[in-house]
């Protein structure tokens, strides 16, 4: 038989063994799996969705999120998909070597500035990879702890032998003569003039080797493919078109999930698609204070746990897909209870993803089930208790709600009795808490100075249940939904405010408000923003401050308000000055979640403090404003515990507008 | 006709409580002088001598092995033939993990009226009128005994113990116990509090932490003052049934009966359990954000403030004090 | 094995009390009412014997306002029965009153064992505890913090002042006090709550006219006179800590 004609069996051999490899694994994971997850319902927006893949699979945006390893991975992907042609003629050419060695691709063989662009890629990949190689082993970052190290290191090198090995095939053909296109190739020539001290044997003998090389890994790579960290390069694009266009401030309802089949397919497909970049542990305020939380592992650990499911469950009764037991238990063993109580709903991870994975959707979901079987420590057990039995957390009695307003002249409209223009839904923490009351009154005083008609639901009014729904509690977050809802029905408003972006979020996302047109509702800081540039509300004074403004996560990252409260600062005549991380990337004080209703972890570094030394290490600022009444109590503690009281003060948005009345 | 007043002396492991002498107190004081005699019943096994102090009229002394440590069913039937048999005027039991398991039931079968946590007895004009505590100790309420026989369970707080005390003892009747078979309760043993923590009924400054203090965390604000201070951290039931500290700890009805130079009450409401573990310290001051908190009425000195604003702040204060 | 946990509602004292125009008695308009932690405990000692050793548990309460919510919880919780004595009840019944109805009801359910909370705070007439034993005919051992099952009888850790305990055997049938169970009260989420209201069934009892004899009357109820209390000292806690150390310094204490 002839080396071509070997050739040709081999490679279609080969190709076959890949092709039934990864076509299993891929059947396995993907469909197998999957379809014993929960339904996901319709994917609505086509339109949207396309848009989608054109930014973010097309255009890698969010990888620029990291310049230096947005644009490392940007030549790879591209490079990847435009080189899977040389990936294709090399198959293509070990097929037909029998017949036709030699052969090229129709059209795209032939192609001459196709094949420049294909010289100057590989040698871009190659740097990007190298590139990504001197990160992963010589800077080796804080993202990448927990992440499989040698894999990430292994595909980078494979690809890097890809690469070469193109180039050195190409460089034998061209050393040979054989290349028609060799013009078009001035890397591969450089790479031919190399092979010019070897003979014409010995210039075949490494092309053909070259040839071994490249087409061995391109397979090896395949196989490995399924289930790994790199699984991302099948998953990420159906990931991305089905990603939930919905507003991430609406949790979707589920019966809470005890084994992993009880999650929604879709979410399934989100643990395959992980890529263990690290960029969401880089963000996650949890893991940073010390808590074994990482929304990175804990992907990791759902997709393990999945395909180690799906495997036990195919060896079992041989393989007809019956039931399995319980085996290690998702909630406690897979992920200990102290990860998933430990995140505070930030959602700075999901921000920062780049495949859109969703990380809090799934613990809220295991959350729901803890709560149903009573697992939760005494604290939050206390909170809900209140919550049910109060509607509010402190255990203080509905009718001790409107105590703050006492003494406010002209007293404040009562919303149930008569018609408001702004109903002002206060929330709990800006009624109840001792330090927060100041703040409170400092608002009605403003909105009175305003002139704005509003009212408040003075004992009516409960906690609007954006934690309680986030700690997993459905079905007290109904009953205070239903509530709220009632006391909301009988009264005649054109508005909603509030102070508190929890509160926002839920009235806004979690509540259903009038059939349609519903009230638009607003932070105050959005309703301050306009009163201000209408001239309804006007400011006397110039502050002259030098301040820094912290995000609240449900008000910047949730709803997309970061210039409303940015603006209110400047017309206050105060000097903003931003912190390191700011926008979608400022950090959370750790209180969301229902973490302020919980026992503390043993930490490195309160998140709350970690936040107070980033504005403190800010040259000549002294103040620190803040737009959420939990983002008030957490941070002037912190900056007690911190020593900074001297030269940080801690103070609310509306105390900044009061003082500039 | 002179009536008697009863109490019933209570012992524990060899030991007769403090409460025996409240008892004998507030039986002199429901007792008309001249008029009435004051009694005290005192069951058990070997221990005549053990009331020799308590200042009543007569003891009425009832020996029986099954009587040595205190079980509801051999004291209850022990004390219905008593009572029966004497028709006082009124029956003190203490309102404790003792006195509280049988006075309810003596109650229901003698159909005799019972008025618990009471703190104090007075006569006036031939009646007995008595003070009891209510709703964990925000409310008193007062009325008059029922004639012609009430059971009275008493809680500390009304009398110092000295007052009923003497130094010559009582003349001693002893009594014939009924037959005491088929006894359904027994005592199979004791178990003692854990071991190698400190006896907080020894020392003389106090920092005692209730529910205001809200986190496990928090205790070792707690804990930093009493190391100023020279003293130790103690607890209201709360604290201790959250496991935050140990039950050698507990101040209280179920726990230990302090009497520091100083007591501070940080965040304690001042229930009655606990309140009758510490209302005879020499000093007590008190920090609740609730200013109807039960505890400002046992309290010499109070602040309205949250104990965790006010623990690192008079902690540095007392550290620069010594310092100085 | 039977095991009864009467389950009663008191004031709920998150609110300010207010005496009455009479002055004898709490005024009951804007009081409401919240189960007995006490008996949330007896509750919870109760499901962990029947999840220790299967047993069939009974919740048993008076029918008045907040009563079916109360006995819902305890069906979500895992109380097999659940029992609502239901009567036209006037606002304050006192605990022999209550012992006596309990009574009569909880006979004919024939159980072995009757789990009660050891004290509330509205009993001035002494806890029901040792008086439904009495009406029962059954021994009673109160302030119980641990429970087991032996045969024909149950052992009781009893709780003595200074941290010291007892172990305690009494035959069955038996009435126990519980102080705390050996767990705290487990949480019930609020789902599974609506849940049984929609499934479980409340057995109604009719109760017979309650006889409150065995108190004594209330002349007077008051609030503990601001005369007897502390002076309190004012300010932020900077200034109280000062007043607080001249205080330490006077007393001999630096």
């Amino acid at each position: 038989m002839s080396y071509n004609t070997l050739k040709s069996l081999v490679v279609l051999l080969a190709l076959l063994a890949a092709l039934v490899v990864f076509g299993r694994r891929v059947y396995w994971l993907l469909w197998d799996n999957l379809r014993h997850g929960r339904p996901s319902g319709r994917f609505r927006q086509i339109g949207e969705r396309l848009k989608g893949l054109l930014m973010f699979v097309a255009g890698q945006l969010r990888l620029f999120r990291l310049p230096a390893p947005g644009l490392a991975h940007f030549f790879i992907f591209w490079g990847f998909i435009i080189l899977s042609l040389t990936i294709l003629q090399a198959i293509v050419e070990g097929l037909a070597a029998w017949a036709r060695p030699g052969i090229a691709l129709p059209i795209l063989g032939t192609f001459g500035p196709l094949a420049l662009l294909q010289d100057l890629l590989a040698v871009l990949v190659a740097m990007a990879v190298i590139y990504g190689l001197y990160v992963r082993v010589a800077v080796n970052p804080e993202r990448y702890k927990g992440s499989h190290k040698s894999q990430g290191v292994k595909v980078l090198a494979f690809i890097l032998t890809i690469m070469v090995s193109l180039l050195m095939m190409n460089g034998a053909r061209i050393a040979l003569g054989e290349d028609p296109l060799q013009s078009w190739r001035p890397v591969s020539r450089a790479v031919a003039s190399l092979f010019s001290v070897v003979g014409e044997g010995g210039q075949r003998a490494i092309g053909e080797l070259a040839y071994w090389i490249h087409l061995s890994v391109v397979l090896i790579f395949l196989t490995e493919l399924p289930g790994g960290k790199h699984f991302h390069i099948v998953t990420s694009v159906p990931a991305v078109f089905l990603r939930n266009l919905g507003p991430p401030g609406r949790l979707p309802p589920s019966e809470g999930v005890s084994t992993v089949e009880g999650f929604r397919w879709r979410q399934m497909l989100d643990f395959y698609t992980c890529s263990e970049c690290g960029r969401c542990q880089d963000v996650c305020p949890a893991y940073a204070s010390g808590s074994s939380l990482s929304p990175k592992t804990l992907m990791m650990s759902l997709r393990d746990n999945l395909m180690e499911r799906g495997r036990s469950r195919r060896t079992a009764a041989g393989g007809n897909g019956a039931a399995i037991g319980a085996g290690v238990e998702l909630a406690g063993e897979v992920l200990s209870e102290e990860l998933l109580w430990a995140c505070t709903t930030c959602l700075a991870c999901d921000q920062e993803c780049p495949l859109f994975i969703e990380h809090v959707a799934p613990i809220v979901d295991v959350r729901r089930y803890l709560v149903l079987e009573g697992r939760m420590d005494g604290l939050l057990q206390g909170a809900l208790n209140n919550l049910g039995r109060y509607g509010n957390s402190f255990g203080q009695s509905e009718r001790a709600r409107p105590k703050w307003a006492q003494g406010i002249q002209p007293p404040i409209k009562d919303a149930r009795r008569e018609p408001v223009e702004y109903l002002w839904f206060v929330g709990d923490y800006a009624s109840y808490n001792a330090s927060v009351l100041e703040a409170t009154r400092k608002a009605a005083q403003v909105f009175q100075r305003a002139g704005l008609d509003f009212g408040i639901l003075y004992e009516a009014e409960r906690n609007a249940g954006n934690d309680v729904r986030r700690v997993g509690e459905e079905g007290l977050f109904e009953m205070l939904a239903e509530q709220n809802l009632r006391a909301l029905e009988k009264c005649s408003y054109r508005a909603l405010i509030t102070t508190d972006p929890h509160t926002y979020n839920a009235l806004r996302h979690e509540y259903t408000l009038g059939a349609d047109g519903r009230p638009p509702i607003l932070h105050y800081s959005e309703l301050l923003d306009q009163l201000i540039s209408s001239g309804q509300l006007s400011l006397s004074r110039r502050l002259g401050h030098r301040v820094t403004y912290h995000d609240p996560c449900y008000l910047g990252r949730y709803n997309g308000v970061y210039a409303a409260p940015r603006r209110v600062i400047q017309a206050t005549g105060c000097e903003l000055v931003e912190m390191a991380h700011h926008h979608d990337r400022a950090v959370c004080c750790g209180a969301g979640g229902g973490r302020i209703w919980m026992k503390e972890a043993p930490l490195k570094e309160r998140p709350s403090e970690r936040r107070i030394r980033e504005a403190v290490a800010l040259e000549g600022v002294h103040g620190f404003v803040v737009a959420c009444p939990k983002d008030l109590t957490m941070y002037q503690d912190a900056v007690k515990t911190t020593g900074h009281q001297d030269q940080l003060v801690v103070s609310d948005l509306i105390e900044l507008v009061y003082q500039a009345l | 006709m002179g009536h008697e007043i009863l109490i019933v002396a209570e012992h524990l492991r060899g030991q007769l409580r403090e409460l025996s002498y409240t008892l004998a107190a507030a039986a002199r004081a429901a007792a008309r002088p001249d008029e009435d005699r004051t009694t005290a019943a005192l069951l058990g096994h070997g221990v005549e001598g053990l009331a020799n102090e308590l200042d009543v009229d007569q003891l009425l002394y009832v020996e029986h092995p099954a009587l040595e440590e205190f079980t509801s069913d051999a004291y209850s039937r022990v004390l219905a033939g008593l009572i029966e048999e004497r028709r006082p005027r009124a029956v003190l039991f203490g309102d404790t993990t003792i006195g509280a398991d049988v006075a309810g039931g003596l109650s229901m079968r003698l159909g005799l009226p019972l008025v618990s946590s009471c703190l104090s007895l007075r006569q006036a004009e031939g009646q007995i009128h008595f003070v009891s505590k209510v709703y964990a100790g925000k409310i008193l309420a007062e009325g008059e005994l029922p004639a012609p026989t009430a059971l009275v369970a008493m809680i500390p707080g009304g009398y110092r113990p000295e007052q009923g005390r003497r130094t010559n003892p009582p003349a001693l009747e002893r009594v014939t116990p009924p037959a005491l078979e088929g006894l359904r309760v027994r005592l199979k043993g004791y178990a003692e509090p854990e071991a190698g923590d400190v006896d907080i009924s020894r020392e003389a400054i106090l920092v005692s932490v209730g529910r205001g203090i809200q986190r496990q965390e928090n205790i070792e604000l707690a804990q930093e003052l009493a190391e100023a201070l020279g003293g130790t951290v103690s607890g209201s039931r709360p604290v201790v049934d959250q496991g935050w500290l140990p039950s050698t700890r507990l101040v209280g009805k179920s726990g230990k009966t302090v009497k520091p130079k100083l007591y501070l009450a940080l965040g304690i409401s001042g229930a009655p359990e606990h309140a009758e573990g510490m209302s005879e310290s020499e000093l007590i001051i008190a920090v609740n954000t609730d200013p109807s908190a039960p505890i400002f009425g046992v309290a010499r000195y109070g602040a309205q403030l949250d104990v965790l604003d006010l623990l690192p702040v008079l902690s540095e204060k007392v550290r620069e004090a010594k310092a100085a | 094995m039977k095991i009864v946990v009467p389950l009663k509602l008191v004031p709920d004292l998150v609110e300010e009390l207010e005496i009455a125009a009479s002055g004898a008695e709490l005024d009951t308009s804007f009081s409401r009412l919240l189960l007995n932690e006490f008996d949330e405990h007896a509750l919870e000692q109760a499901l962990l014997l029947k999840e220790r050793s299967g047993a069939e548990v009974t919740a048993l309460t008076a029918g008045i306002e907040g009563a079916d919510e109360v006995l819902y919880n305890a069906a979500a919780k895992g109380a097999d029965r659940l029992v609502k004595l239901s009567l036209d009840f006037p606002k304050s019944t006192n605990s022999h009153a209550m012992a006596r109805l309990y009574g009569t009801a909880i006979r004919d359910l024939g159980p072995d064992l009757v789990l009660v909370g050891v004290q509330a705070h509205d009993s001035l007439d002494g806890p029901i505890g040792p008086m439904l034993a009495e009406v029962l005919g059954m021994p009673y051992v109160g302030y119980v913090a641990g429970l087991r099952l032996g045969d024909g009888c149950c052992v009781a850790k009893k709780e003595y002042p200074g941290g010291v305990t007892a172990e305690v055997e009494l035959d069955l049938p038996a009435v126990l006090g519980i102080q705390a169970a050996e767990q705290p009260p487990r949480y019930v989420a609020i789902s599974r709550v609506r849940l049984a209201m929609k499934e479980a069934s409340l057995e109604q009892q009719v109760a017979p006219e309650p006889n409150p004899g065995g108190a004594a009357a209330v002349c007077r109820m008051y609030k503990p006179e601001t005369g007897q209390r502390a002076s309190m000292i004012e300010g932020d806690e900077g200034t109280v800590a000062g007043k607080l150390l001249e205080i330490f310094r006077e007393q001999g204490l630096l």
